[in-house]
């Protein structure tokens, strides 16, 4: 196949693969995190459900798995293309732009990290996925502070990423819609995080 | 009243010869600008430490931004010189060349790469016919805005200069010749060639490789709506894209 050829067709995957599926995951991963705020018992039983999903594992190789390898390896590809100057050209949209870049690397790492050492290491080693082991994870303070980054940059890199893909995907055209788009992002932003934060707290 | 003017220029004495930056002090006169003040160093080409030195080269053809040629970096961001006033810069002003294209000498650059990518897109109106094919289309005036807006672009490479993601490592196009694909694509002869223009920017170094800073839009003296104009392609590339596939 030819790459070059390609070129379009790729950029407009790694776009889409963020927010379908990747985005839509994030959303529910982080909405049934929340049941922990209900206690131990509420959270297992929401992890007892999602996995007695039919074809788990193909599910989340097709849906998961693969979108987030290619999303991320190309993503680093895109990354190192830039160079960035936001100390000459201070604009926000700049700064949104390098952000952007910024919270893909700790995105990266985080999730790699993250799915390791949960569920790669249950599918390997047999990890119980439990309320019990996400509070041994958590009651680490530096572990914490590890997570809470990680959630924060998944959930800008995200939410500024919905906002250019309406750009990307020629939705939002003009500067008032972009605008607009921006605010909303903001909002989402805020909403997940504060979702994902007292899904965190409530482990420990 | 100041005594003179400061400068700090970069030189460059080829485009493979190394850097260097040197201060000048012009005597002060009111209302100059960075041309006049670039003219006047020529008259007697001495630095601020006295030395005799070689004249500083730059471009520069219109002196009413609207032709692009001096196009240069003033205290670090990519202007024209001609409407650049010394009355309201900063000083010690600084002016170097520009990053994104490769430097002939001091502050004059070689900005062939926009030209060929306006031939790249075809940004042109194909009207050669054997015999006289009348009046085209009116325009709608609506339409005469938008193509009056974008038809202003000097291809000056301010653009390119404030993007992120034009560099050595990208093969990004930048703003100028995307927005010049949207004039052509309104323009009623233009848009029989539309989806050949849509094909030249859906390739590498073309539309999708706009990152959305926007910074071209704040950096463009002629105010040329180019984020709006990027999205818009966007739209357009993204429905031609469907129906190329989904009609073949």
């Amino acid at each position: 196949m030819d790459l070059e050829k390609q070129h379009y067709f790729i950029r407009k995957l790694h776009s889409m693969s963020g927010v379908l599926p990747i985005g839509l995951f994030l959303m529910e991963h982080l909405i049934v995190n929340s049941f922990s705020m209900r206690g131990p018992e509420a959270y297992n039983n929401a992890v007892a459900v999602l996995q007695s999903i039919p074809f788990l594992p193909v599910v989340e190789l097709l849906l998961i798995a693969i979108p987030i390898i290619f999303h991320g390896l190309y993503g680093l590809w895109i990354v190192y293309l830039a160079k960035n100057n936001v100390l000459s050209y201070t604009y926000y949209r700049n700064w949104l732009f390098y952000l952007q870049r910024v919270t893909a690397i700790i995105t990266l790492i985080f999730v790699a990290y993250h799915s390791y050492t949960l569920r790669i290491a249950n599918a390997l080693f047999g990890l119980e996925i439990s309320f019990n082991t996400m509070t041994a994870v958590l009651s680490n303070p530096w572990m914490m502070v590890f997570y809470i980054v990680g959630l924060l940059a998944s959930v800008y890199h995200f939410a500024n990423g919905l906002a250019t893909f309406l750009i990307t995907w020629g939705v939002t055209v003009g500067p008032f819609s972009q605008r607009v788009a921006v605010i909303v992002s903001g909002l989402l932003f805020i909403s997940l995080s504060y979702i994902g934060i007292q899904a965190l707290f409530a482990f420990i | 009243m100041p005594e003179y003017i400061h400068l700090k220029i970069k030189r460059q004495d080829g485009p493979k010869e190394p850097s260097r930056w040197e201060e000048f002090k012009i005597p002060y006169k009111p209302n100059m600008n960075v041309v006049s003040v670039l003219m006047e160093l020529r008259k007697n080409p001495t630095n601020a430490h006295g030395q005799k030195t070689t004249p500083v080269v730059w471009d520069c053809t219109c002196l009413e931004e609207v032709c692009g040629a001096c196009t240069m970096l003033i205290n670090g961001k990519a202007r024209q010189a001609c409407s650049a006033l010394i009355d309201q810069l900063e000083q010690p002003i600084k002016l170097a060349p520009l990053t994104k294209f490769p430097v002939i000498r001091d502050l004059q650059v070689d900005r062939q790469v926009m030209f060929e990518h306006l031939k790249k897109v075809k940004a042109w109106v194909n009207i050669d016919g054997a015999f006289d094919l009348g009046r085209g289309p009116r325009l709608s005036e609506h339409d005469r805005k938008v193509a009056y807006q974008l038809s202003r672009c000097m291809t000056c490479g301010c653009c390119m200069e404030a993007c992120p993601n034009v560099n050595s490592k990208s093969d990004f196009m930048g703003a100028a010749p995307l927005a010049q694909v949207r004039l052509f694509n309104i323009h009623p002869l233009g848009k029989m060639d539309k989806n050949q223009r849509l094909d030249a920017i859906m390739t590498k170094g073309g539309i999708t490789d706009c990152g959305n800073s926007q910074n071209c839009v704040m950096a463009c003296p002629k105010n040329v709506p180019l984020t709006t104009s990027i999205a818009d392609l966007n739209r357009q590339t993204t429905l031609y894209s469907f129906a190329r596939f989904f009609n073949r």
